[in-house]
């Protein structure tokens, strides 16, 4: 059974490929709720334009994905926050941006919206003004409680964002994140950019998934467009894909050694990270391999002595990762910083449906290269590791399997790739139409929507950060814990701030 | 553990070699630096590096100088936790307009003599973030800029060429 036969809708949106979008009514949008709410459907996005609210939902079981409509004829729409918290940050994204009202919100502070844009609701279309208001931070009471500000900028090299702990001692009782600094307003310059200039910006949403955004934003522009891509531009591209997740992991498991004064490890990953970089270089032209991925193939193939450069970047990491493993697994100092520090709740992670390595280290089995198998996963064999620990420790050993996991898709892609075609140049335009598309980034699922119009520009563009269902949860993840395992905690995180601001 | 501490003692060192400093650099620091602080400073700058909106990949680059290969710390030039410990800011990023307050008291918390160094693409002046209503464009739009270090983002080696030349000149040699 689809997901839309449990849901009454008014009518299903012909152009929008691969995955059925449909317009609901007051009950239909209701009903959608309800299913997220009893768990059998997950949110994966939720967005909004001037007159109107999408949801895009996941049914984990058949790997199939729906998106319900519903038309804010009156400026409103019911609250989905109200009922199912993982919508709240996005449902306060989607007032601040568009003005529209849910109803009847628990939570209507401003999110992205810090009254400094110089005008209110910025995406609605309209002239409106908001009340400037303090923003409160959910209070915490107690004896002998006292409040921490940390931020926006903070020590480290790192992007900016407010922290507000409220502790006891040094136990964290409660943490409240406020983000939004560094909004760049990408779904306004989206607008009506032709594809080009759009996979620019998806490239440029957050740096450090460069490959996995500009790899969704392709797809989503092809499932619109309806064309095929040539099989050995989806090779490069989940060669790159893989590059970028190796990259990060190994400044991860260095990183996150590093904020518990391990500094050894961070000096080996670093080097490892380093190689993976100059390798990327070598074959794409661009350390982070950016605007290599576009619609309708890829950019450039790879250089010819590219793959050289793969090949002793894989052997180099085969000699020498295994003994950082071992590292990592005999150190007891280190583990003792690690192991049952900051749990996330496989309830939680369920509940919000965390991708990438939050959800997995909790006990979530979703990774989309597998569940989807968008090419060229599906003709590629590897294991999507998964912990049930939900501590920072799962979260080091996750990224650890993921990296040897990542080396032989690499190992296998360069044995499979064959001389070929790189790019079906997308039509000059086809008539309106959408695409959805998710790709699994280093860090989780990224989800790119767009609707295209006539002339093949973007008329309207939603991208959606893994972080958006992780950030809240390391809010869960700190509770009980010191102070002092913050930057432990939020490392083995490390959530995207731009991904997540837009 | 033993084993990695001895091969990193072994085996010959990864950092390579300093690039010449950025001529185009060089240019646009000759107006800009006051002679009297050359004396104050030395060979030594502080960094604090504050991502005024940027979409993290200058902040990837400007970590890597931390690694073996690039080592930054050998030319004297270091990172530190906050502005009051800072000779130079390196800003990334478009200056959004929820960071523009953060920037500036930021600016304002860095003791003279102190520079301000815009690290790529956007930081010049907003980048292919222009013209959006949440950006302002450009960090000398906010704070006195000093040096460009253009890219997107810019390599570690460009970012050591352009901070090389900074000291250079910051030390009186320029």
């Amino acid at each position: 059974m689809g997901i839309l036969d449990s849901i009454p809708h008014v009518s299903a949106v012909l152009s929008h490929r691969p995955w059925p979008r449909a317009v609901v009514t007051e009950a239909g949008w209701r009903a959608a709720i309800d299913r997220l709410v009893e768990g059998g459907l997950t949110l994966l996005g939720f967005w909004g334009e001037p007159a109107a609210v999408h949801m895009a939902m996941l049914d984990a079981g058949s790997a199939e994905i729906a998106v319900v409509t519903y038309e804010c004829t009156a400026g409103a729409f019911p609250s989905v926050a109200r009922r199912h918290p993982p919508a709240l940050r996005l449902e306060r994204t989607i007032h601040d941006l568009f003005g529209l009202v849910p109803t009847v919100a628990d939570d209507l502070r401003p999110w992205l919206d810090h009254y400094v844009w110089g005008k209110s609701y910025p995406l609605s279309g309209r002239n409106a003004s908001r009340d400037v208001r303090p923003y409160q931070f959910l209070p915490a009471e107690g004896e002998a409680l006292h409040q921490v500000a940390v931020g926006p900028v903070h020590a480290g090299i790192i992007e900016p964002g407010h922290f507000r702990f409220t502790a006891n001692g040094e136990h964290v009782v409660r943490l409240e994140q406020w983000l939004g600094y560094t909004h760049k307003g990408i779904e306004s310059l989206m607008q009506g950019a032709s594809l080009e200039a759009a996979a620019k910006l998806a490239n440029r949403t957050s740096g450090d998934s460069a490959v996995a955004y500009a790899f969704a934003f392709a797809r989503a522009a092809e499932a619109a467009l309806d064309i095929e891509v040539p099989r050995r531009a989806t090779y490069l591209r989940a060669l790159m894909a893989e590059l970028e997740r190796l990259a990060n992991h190994f400044g991860d498991i260095g990183a996150i050694c590093n904020d518990a004064s391990f500094a050894l490890m961070h000096a080996q990953t670093g080097i490892l990270r380093e190689r993976a970089l100059r390798a990327a270089d070598a074959a794409f032209g661009h350390r982070l391999m950016m605007d290599v991925v576009v619609p309708g193939g890829v950019a450039r193939d790879i250089a010819p002595d590219g793959i050289t450069a793969l090949r002793t970047l894989l052997a180099e990491i085969e000699k020498v990762f295994p003994r950082l493993i071992e590292l990592y697994d005999n150190t007891a100092s280190l583990q003792d910083r690690t192991v049952t520090t900051g749990i996330v709740k496989a309830d939680y992670a369920r509940q919000f449906g965390a991708g990438g390595y939050v959800g997995r280290a909790s006990g979530r089995d979703f990774d989309a290269r597998r569940t989807l198998a968008y090419a060229p996963y599906d003709q590629l064999s590897f294991e999507v590791p998964v912990l049930e620990a939900g501590d920072v420790n799962a979260r080091v050993w996750l990224r650890i399997r993921e990296v040897e996991q990542s080396v032989t898709l690499i190992a296998q892609i360069l044995d499979l790739m064959e001389p070929g075609e790189i790019r079906n140049a997308p039509p000059a335009g086809r008539g309106a139409c959408e695409g959805l598309a998710l790709t699994e980034a280093f860090r989780g699922d990224v989800l790119a929507w767009l609707r295209l119009d006539d002339e093949g520009c973007v008329q309207r563009c939603h991208l959606r950060d893994a972080s958006w269902f992780q950030w809240p949860l390391l809010e869960t993840a700190i509770e009980g814990n010191i102070i002092a395992d913050f930057p432990l905690c939020n490392k083995s995180f490390n959530c995207s701030y731009s991904g997540a601001d837009l | 553990m033993r084993k990695t501490l001895l091969e990193s003692l072994t085996h010959g060192s990864l950092t390579e070699p300093a690039p010449a400093p950025d001529d185009s650099a060089l240019a646009e620091l000759a107006t800009k630096v006051d002679r009297a602080a050359q004396a104050r400073l030395g060979r030594s700058l502080a960094i604090r590096q504050v991502d005024a909106g940027s979409c993290n990949g200058c902040e990837l680059e400007i970590h890597a100088l931390s690694n073996a290969f690039y080592d930054i710390e050998r030319f004297g030039l270091r990172f530190v936790a906050s502005p009051r410990h800072a000779d130079v800011l390196l800003v990334t990023g478009p200056v959004t307009k929820n960071m523009r307050q953060a920037l500036e008291r930021t600016y304002n918390a860095t003791p003279d003599p102190k520079w301000v160094v815009a690290v790529g693409g956007c930081a010049a002046d907003g980048g292919i973030f222009k013209g959006s209503y949440a950006c302002v464009g450009g960090v000398s739009e906010v704070v006195p800029v000093d040096l460009h270090i253009k890219g997107c983002p810019p390599t570690p080696t460009d970012l050591l060429k352009g901070l090389l030349a900074l000291l250079e000149h910051v030390s009186g040699k320029g």
